[in-house]
């Protein structure tokens, strides 16, 4: 064996070592996509206000961590707190009639100040990993890619559930039909208050579970997280797709939106170790949301489009004369 | 017989204020009795679907008061008027919610004006219910109830949003052009289920429609509306005489020069 065999190897083994920490962290943001999922794919609205919520999940969490309550309360705590997030850029949509792009954006506007607040006006907080107890830690990524698992299936099951509920059908009515909704008694604007408070509250645990993943919160942690969250579901849709082909029920497609934060994270580690720029990743981020956001309508166009039309049309003429 | 209905001074302009102001209902008053149910026709901006659209509650009138069943309702959005009002539109797209099943969404309508609890949403029980009740229909829909209604045709979205619109016995029935989207054969089709569906429920319903021919044969009573106002009123012995000819020449006194510019736009 030569030298550059063994070099590659010992790089190899750098890749797997990586893994087990990429599944864990790929697992906490699919949790997020899970709340990404409510608002894009349930409710119709592309809601800005993850970039902010996800932060003051970790902020809140970090902070009262920090203040000796137990790990699990201060996530329900964050909890609340990402729901009261959501419930602002709901009233600001329906109630102030602002556009619901711009609602999230001047939430998550805001909270950057707030998170900041949270954290004692410093961008950055730590806990001190070996004096608090932690739900889960990167210094056990096992028990942590245990702990995150059996939290989103907690969640899955229980959007499972209220998705198929009298109320969480009149949410999804709402997002697919709001004349209809009107029409059969349902009001759309609590509606959409209500599922934009439960995506942010699902948001935040996720910021919260992250925070104590890697031991601090920080207020730029959920820049971005957006698009990330909509790359898990596209990425866990078009898997679904291709692997099972026909239409799965709701627990599965959000089990595949999980599994799609997961394959995104394992594709951050792999441009890591490529040593790739990782300052570069938010534009193949961009660019891969772009590319399956762009397919449905380049399909549709490819089998119906004007230049078709004419070339057919040509093509007729030419054979006509 | 007591008063489902009442409009009294209905008005409302749109656009006031500006160069484009219009008044699209001019103090109207009309009384619906328990179990009529009436035709209303007119040219393109009579005031037809704005007369619905005011009852119904999509925007809050200028002035008057609309009484259901004796209760003032004026104050009320829409969807809070759903309690007592069953609708169907004119896009087939708009009655029903595409992404979900058949029997999701006569289930959403099985809970219209009631409290929506966390209780299964489509339980085996009502599945035979409503599976009755597609039956009704004709149309096979009984065998797809746990198929997108998206995957349906027109005619059937419509037949679909009117077994919907009646699930919960409605004081009143909405039918906004409903037929004027389809094929001339699935109209009729359509249409005779509106009168199915009227009869057997012992609906009270009002029905907009641009064909002069069903306004004549479908219902006890007919008012014609032109410019936002009730400009002819007939029922009983005396719409079942009536000829389109008749219709055409009310029509034409009532609206004068402009009704040449109207005139195309009724069909017979």
């Amino acid at each position: 064996m030569t030298l550059l065999h063994i070099h590659f190897l010992l790089q190899l083994s750098d890749l797997f070592n990586a893994m087990p920490s990429g599944i864990a962290q790929g697992i906490i943001w699919g949790i997020m996509a899970l709340g990404i999922y409510i608002t894009f794919r349930i409710l119709n609205i592309a809601d800005l206000t993850v970039d902010g919520s996800f932060t003051t999940g970790g902020a809140v969490t970090v902070m009262l961590i920090l203040a000796d309550v137990n790990p699990w309360i201060a996530i329900l705590v964050a909890m609340v707190a990402g729901l009261l997030t959501g419930l602002t850029t709901g009233l600001l949509h329906t109630k102030l009639g602002i556009p619901a792009i711009l609602a999230g954006i001047l939430t998550q506007f805001a909270l950057f100040s707030i998170n900041l607040a949270i954290m004692g006006f410093s961008a950055n907080k730590a806990i001190a990993v070996n004096q608090y107890t932690l739900g889960l830690s990167s210094r056990d990524i096992l028990s942590s890619i245990r702990v995150g698992l059996i939290l989103a299936i907690i969640i899955i099951a229980i959007l499972y559930w209220y998705f198929g509920t009298q109320h969480g059908s009149a949410i999804r009515a709402t997002g697919n039909n709001p004349e209809m909704s009107k029409a059969q008694g349902i009001n759309i604007d609590t509606m959409k208050i209500i599922g934009l408070g439960l995506s942010n509250a699902l948001v935040a645990l996720s910021g919260g579970l992250m925070a104590q993943y890697q031991g601090f919160a920080d207020v730029n942690m959920g820049r971005g997280a957006i698009v990330i969250g909509l790359a898990a579901v596209i990425i866990g849709e078009v898997l679904c797709e291709t692997l099972l082909k026909k239409k799965q029920n709701f627990a599965i497609r959000l089990s595949f939106v999980v599994t799609g934060g997961i394959i995104y994270y394992l594709v951050v580690v792999i441009v890591l170790w490529l040593k790739l720029n990782s300052n570069l990743l938010r534009l193949f981020t961009a660019i891969i949301v772009t590319i399956f956001l762009a397919i449905p309508h380049l399909r549709n166009k490819s089998q119906n489009s004007f230049k078709k039309a004419g070339k057919l049309s040509a093509k007729q003429h030419v054979t006509e004369v | 017989m007591g008063k489902m209905l009442e409009l009294i001074n209905l008005h409302k302009e749109f656009n006031r204020g500006t160069i484009n102001q219009k008044t699209a209902l001019d103090h109207i008053n009309l009384t619906i009795n328990d179990g009529d149910f009436i035709t209303v026709i007119g040219g393109n901006g009579a005031g037809k679907s704005t007369m619905l659209n005011a009852i119904a509650g999509v925007w809050p009138v200028d002035e008057g008061s609309i009484f259901i069943d004796g209760y003032d309702v004026t104050g009320l959005p829409d969807f809070k008027r759903a309690k007592w009002i069953g609708r169907v539109f004119q896009d087939p797209m708009t009655g029903t919610a595409a992404d979900m099943q058949i029997q999701e969404n006569l289930a959403l309508a099985s809970k219209r004006g009631k409290h929506r609890t966390l209780s299964w949403n489509v339980t085996k029980q009502e599945k035979e219910f409503y599976k009755e009740q597609l039956k009704s229909l004709n149309l096979g829909l009984e065998d797809r109830m746990s198929q997108k209604v998206g995957l349906l045709s027109g005619g059937q979205r419509q037949a679909l949003t009117l077994l919907m619109a009646s699930l919960v016995k409605p004081k009143l029935l909405l039918l906004d052009e409903h037929t004027a989207a389809l094929d001339p054969q699935t109209a009729k089709n359509v249409l005779q289920l509106t009168k199915q569906i009227v009869k057997t429920n012992n609906l009270t319903a009002l029905m907009v429609t641009h064909n002069m021919k069903d306004a004549i044969e479908t219902g006890n009573r007919l008012i014609m509306m032109f410019n936002g106002k009730i400009i002819f009123e007939v029922e009983g012995e005396d719409k079942k005489k009536l000829t389109v000819e008749d219709l055409m020449h009310k029509f034409s006194q009532a609206a004068g020069e402009e009704f040449v510019d109207d005139e195309s736009l009724l069909s017979r």
